[in-house]
């Protein structure tokens, strides 16, 4: 895809935002010099992109997180680097925005700025097998309560419907229908389907704009 | 697979709660179980039931008491150092033979330790925590399908004994996402002739007080209530094996121990060392036949814990302590790796540990 300087991330809790926001700066580090990833996520307390220090210190990514995400500091924290995504306007970035409303009022606090610059895209992460949002009215009211919360307009869909390691090439497909519905409530477009790579090959041409997920290691099988 | 959901497994709790029938949830929340009273507080309004986030966790088990008493299913949930403080109202449900769910996503401890996974409850949830001679039936998931399926089973089970349920999972089990089917088979609740709904002019008042005046009365009656703890030890153990029958070395483990140690005795297969796993499902009634079976012909039990070790004093004393009981654990938070316990029956198979 053709990155803005700004790629936020967000969702209902447990769409997928983390994962993608991984495998898009790895994808952005191909082609730009200075690129980060910013985890402002201030309601998750497991499964941080932090879990994947090691991977961008070896590629060279910035990582912009709380000192105090995956410890045992229960607070909702932001990192005191958050100011550089704005400031520093050679750096590209993702962000990866905590689940719903109450994730996306950390963006609050930057997103005049980010509107201001006008070089973003914020783009909704929906996963049409979350029970929370499993059609395309349940998914628009979650992205107009972040839209509210987070104080900034989305421009655009990842479609990342999945139900993890049992996810099948023809979930995928079925998802398309769930993903072009909210896309026509919303008028917003589909700019990613993301996979993980063990479906790409059979999916590759099959739906448009297709984006192969390395998923983030779990703690157990 | 369209018929399956993906969720985590704090979620998966609530839903299958409410698939139960459960209608009145109260709570307050603490990492890593608040998607439990987060899920609950967008979904109760939608279909007519209560979510009320309580001023404490001893308010709201308080609350449980409540409803229990006019016969309606209802939970709460909490992690380790909230299910503390509702201790005495679990002591409290338990001398009033209030049927209730209660979820403890446990974290590192003591005190108020972290936020991260532990099983260190483990005596708490079998030994008491409240005061008094009681019992709760403590049910151990190993997979967000059994966070929602226990969570059924524990209301119907709560029903049929007059006690509590409680759901012991940990903070990866409340946290991790797993595809889920939600289609599970619920029972009708019991009738509860003994609840406080109004006498309508038709029958005696009915009374639900833990208090006792007389200590012949109150002996009576924990006598009344042992029988039938009894039955449930006979008729309610559950329990996983997986490659016990020639095994000689054993793992015992539940939750998320349990699943690690699963790819560690894949692994010592593999190598050609015969281990196998016992997973205890019910903690309390704890499955002491599978272990004593296996003492027959096993040469060592090594007790998989994210603690210092508890439950191997019921796997000891469950194997009438004819072979040996060594323990592999991490503590504060940490999860044993696959690697650890390999190790572990490694030296087990050099006979290293006795």
């Amino acid at each position: 895809m053709n990155y803005k300087r700004l790629t936020l991330l967000c969702g209902h809790y447990g769409s997928g935002k983390t994962n993608i926001a991984v495998n898009m700066a790895l994808d952005m580090k191909k082609r730009f010099e200075n690129v980060a990833v910013a985890d402002l996520d201030i309601v998750n307390p497991y499964f941080r992109t932090k879990d994947s220090s090691e991977l961008f210190k070896e590629n060279g990514i910035r990582l912009i997180v709380s000192e105090y995400a995956n410890s045992n500091l229960d607070i909702p924290a932001l990192p005191d680097e958050m100011y550089a995504l704005t400031d520093d306007r050679t750096m590209r970035a993702v962000l990866d925005i905590g689940g719903d409303d109450r994730g996306a009022l950390a963006l609050g606090r930057i997103s005049p700025k980010i509107v201001e610059e006008n070089d973003y895209e914020m783009l909704m992460v929906i996963n049409k097998f979350r029970p929370l949002t499993p059609d395309a009215e349940s998914t628009f009211e979650v992205m107009r309560e972040i839209e509210a919360a987070g104080k900034i307009r989305f421009t655009g869909i990842i479609n990342n419907s999945n139900l993890g390691d049992e996810t099948t090439a023809q979930d995928v497909l079925e998802s398309v229908r769930y993903a072009k519905e909210f896309s026509s409530l919303s008028r917003l477009p589909i700019v990613l389907t993301t996979v993980r790579k063990e479906l790409y090959n059979t999916l590759n041409g099959k739906i448009e704009n297709l984006f192969s997920l390395t998923l983030q290691a779990k703690p157990v099988d | 697979m369209a018929d399956k959901v993906l969720m985590k497994g704090n979620e998966a709790i609530a839903e299958a709660a409410i698939i139960a029938g459960c209608r009145h949830y109260f709570g307050y929340p603490i990492t890593p179980q608040t998607e439990v009273a987060a899920y609950m507080a967008k979904k109760m309004p939608k279909i007519g039931g209560v979510f009320l986030q309580a001023e404490s966790e001893i308010a709201a088990i308080n609350m449980v008491y409540g409803v229990s008493s006019a016969g309606k299913r209802v939970m709460t949930s909490s992690s380790s150092p909230g299910i503390s403080l509702k201790g005495e109202g679990l002591s409290y449900l338990a001398g009033s033979d209030l049927p209730a769910l209660v979820v403890n996503v446990q974290r590192g401890g003591p005190g108020l330790g972290g936020i991260q996974p532990s099983q260190s409850d483990y005596f708490q949830a079998t030994r008491g925590g409240g005061h008094g001679d009681y019992r709760m039936i403590v049910l151990a998931p190993a997979s967000v399908q059994e966070m929602a399926e226990l969570t059924v089973k524990g209301f119907e089970l709560a029903d049929t004994y007059r006690m509590t349920s409680m759901i012991l999972a940990d903070g990866t089990m409340g946290q991790m996402m797993e595809p889920v089917s939600l289609d599970i088979e619920v029972k009708p609740a019991p009738e509860k002739p003994w609840a406080t709904t109004g006498t309508k002019m038709e029958r005696k008042h009915n009374i639900v007080n833990s208090l006792s005046l007389v200590p012949e009365e109150l002996e009576q009656l924990n006598f009344a209530r042992y029988e039938r703890y009894k039955v449930i030890e006979e008729k309610e153990p559950m329990f996983e094996e997986y490659m016990v029958d020639d095994a000689d070395i054993i793992i015992a483990a539940f939750g998320i121990a349990s699943r690690v140690s699963k790819n560690a005795v894949n692994e010592a297969r593999a190598m050609g060392i015969k281990a196998g796993l016992i997973r205890p499902i019910t903690l309390w009634p704890f499955p002491k036949a599978p272990f004593k079976k296996a003492a027959g012909h096993a040469k060592q039990f090594i007790s998989v814990e994210l603690s210092m070790g508890q439950m191997i004093e019921d796997v000891r004393l469950a194997t009438e302590c004819k072979v040996p009981v060594t323990l592999c654990n991490r503590a504060g938070g940490m999860i044993p790796s696959p690697e650890q316990v390999l190790e572990a029956i490694k030296e087990a198979a050099k006979g290293g540990n006795e």
